[in-house]
C-alpha cells in the first residue's frame, strides 16, 4: 500500500509539481524501491516519447507568414489605445475648457447687457422727458413704433392689474434697434426693452438677474427679446412678464 | 515601461499553437482556420488581456475555445461528461497491416494518441509537449487544477493501454 502511495506521486514528480520537501522524500524512496523506480522509469521514457511524437506538424512558411503580416499591419491593441486615456482626458479638457468659455462669455455678455440697461433705464427716468409716446393706451402707444421698429409686438391690456403703462421710445441696446417701453407699478417704474435676438445680446434665455438693487427679467418670445428692468421686486417683474407674454387680442 | 506587442508576444507560439491546433483538428486546413481564427480573436481581445498573467495560457485558451465551437470541435468533443469512466480506451482500429506500419515507438504513440478521446489528448498534449504546469492547464482548460490531475493521470493510462493494444499484445 506504500507503494500505491508513491506511484500516485510519480506524475507530479516527473511534470515538476512537487514541492521540494515531497520531491526529496520520493527520490529517497525512489533509491530504495526498485518497483517505484522502474515505475518511474517507465513514466519518464513515456512522457519523454509523447514529447516527441507530440512535436509533429510543421506549419506552412507561407501561412506562417500571412499571420505574421496579419498581426503586424494592424497596430497592437495595447499600443494603439495605450494613449486613449491621456487623449480622453485631452478632450475632456478642451471641452471644459470650452464649455467654461462659452459659459464666461454669454456670463459676460449678460452682464454686459445689465447694466447697459440698467443705465438706460436710469437716464429715462432722470430725463425731463422719459417717453416719446406718452399714453396709457396701448392703442396709442404701439401704433407709434410703427416705422421706427424693423419688428412689431404685442401689448397687454393692463386693466385690472396694478401695472399702468407710461408710454413708450425708441431706444438702441447693443446697436440694435429696441422699443423702450415705460410702466408704473405702486411708486415705482421700470422699463421694458423690446429688441430682435443677435449675436451680440446673447441667446436672451430666461433669466432673473440682480445688479445695483435693479432686478432684471429677461425672456424670448417670437424671436425677440424682452428684458424687464426696475427697482422693484422679482415677484412684481414676474408678474409683467407674464401679462406680456400673453397680450390681449 | 511601454506594453509588450501583441506581435512579440504571440508570434513566438505560432509553431506550437499550429501544432496543436493540428492535434486538436486533425486537419491542416482546419487547423490553419484555427490558428488563423485565434490570432484574430486574441489580436482583437489584446487590450481586455491582463498584463502580468500568462499570456500563453491565455493563446491556447483562445484556440482551444474557438476550436471547441467551430463543427470539427463539436464533432469531436463527444463526452466530456463520462470524467469517471473507467473503460475508456483508445478507439484506434486495428488492423494487422497498420500495426505493421507502426515500427518505432513514435508512431506506436502518434497513433495512440490520435486515437485518444480529445480531452486526454489534450491534457497530455499541454503537459508533455508545452510543458505547461498544473496551474497554466487549469488556466487553458478552464477547469480546477485537481480535474487537471485526475484527467492527465486517466490520460496516461489510456495511452498506456492504447499503446499496448496497437502493439497486438
Amino acid at each position: 500500500m506504500a507503494g500505491q502511495h508513491w506511484t500516485e506521486k510519480l506524475d507530479a514528480y516527473l511534470d515538476g509539481e512537487l514541492t521540494a520537501e515531497e520531491e526529496r522524500q520520493l527520490r529517497e524512496h525512489l533509491r530504495g524501491c526498485a518497483t517505484c523506480a522502474a515505475e518511474a522509469l517507465e513514466r519518464l521514457q513515456r512522457k519523454r516519447a509523447v514529447q516527441a511524437a507530440g512535436l509533429r506538424f510543421q506549419a506552412d512558411p507561407a501561412f506562417r507568414a500571412r499571420i505574421e503580416k496579419s498581426v503586424r499591419t494592424k497596430q497592437s491593441p495595447a499600443r494603439a489605445w495605450s494613449w486613449a486615456p491621456a487623449l480622453a482626458v485631452l478632450v475632456l479638457a478642451v471641452l471644459g475648457v470650452s464649455l467654461w468659455t462659452m459659459h464666461f462669455r454669454t456670463h459676460m455678455r449678460e452682464r454686459h447687457l445689465l447694466s447697459e440697461l440698467i443705465d438706460q433705464h436710469i437716464a429715462t427716468l432722470a430725463s425731463p422727458n422719459p417717453v416719446d409716446v406718452v399714453s396709457s393706451d396701448r392703442h396709442t402707444v404701439k401704433p407709434w413704433f410703427e416705422g421706427k421698429l424693423p419688428f412689431t409686438f404685442d401689448l397687454p391690456e393692463l386693466q385690472g392689474t396694478s401695472f399702468t403703462l407710461i408710454g413708450g421710445r425708441a431706444s438702441y441696446v447693443s446697436q440694435s434697434p429696441a422699443a423702450e417701453l415705460l410702466f408704473r407699478i405702486r411708486r415705482h417704474q421700470l422699463s421694458v426693452f423690446i429688441f430682435q435676438k443677435s449675436e451680440a445680446n446673447g441667446e436672451c434665455r430666461n433669466a432673473e438677474q440682480t445688479a445695483q438693487s435693479f432686478h432684471m427679467r429677461s425672456w424670448s418670445s417670437d424671436g425677440l427679446c424682452y428684458v424687464a428692468v426696475g427697482d422693484v421686486s422679482a415677484d412684481d417683474l414676474n408678474a409683467l412678464a407674464k401679462l406680456l407674454n400673453a397680450p390681449a387680442k | 515601461m511601454p506594453p509588450e506587442s501583441f506581435e512579440a508576444l504571440a508570434m513566438p507560439l505560432f509553431d506550437r499553437l499550429y501544432n496543436f491546433a493540428c492535434w486538436l483538428t486533425q486537419d491542416r486546413a482546419e487547423a490553419e482556420d484555427l490558428v488563423q481564427e485565434t490570432y484574430a480573436k486574441a489580436l482583437k481581445g489584446f487590450s481586455s488581456f491582463q498584463p502580468g498573467t500568462n499570456f500563453r495560457a491565455w493563446m491556447y485558451r483562445i484556440l482551444r475555445n474557438a476550436f471547441l465551437t467551430s463543427r470539427a470541435g463539436m464533432k469531436q468533443f463527444v463526452s466530456l461528461e463520462d470524467e469517471d469512466g473507467e473503460e475508456l480506451v483508445a478507439a484506434a482500429e486495428q488492423t494487422p497491416e497498420k500495426i505493421l506500419l507502426q515500427r518505432t515507438e513514435e508512431e506506436l504513440i502518434r497513433k495512440a494518441l490520435d486515437g485518444l478521446p480529445l480531452h486526454y489528448r489534450e491534457v497530455l498534449l499541454l503537459c508533455d509537449v508545452e510543458e505547461m504546469s498544473y496551474r497554466d492547464i487549469a488556466a487553458t482548460l478552464g477547469v480546477p487544477i485537481g480535474t487537471v490531475m485526475s484527467r492527465l493521470s486517466r490520460a496516461r493510462r489510456a495511452l498506456r493501454e492504447a499503446v499496448s493494444n496497437l502493439q497486438g499484445k
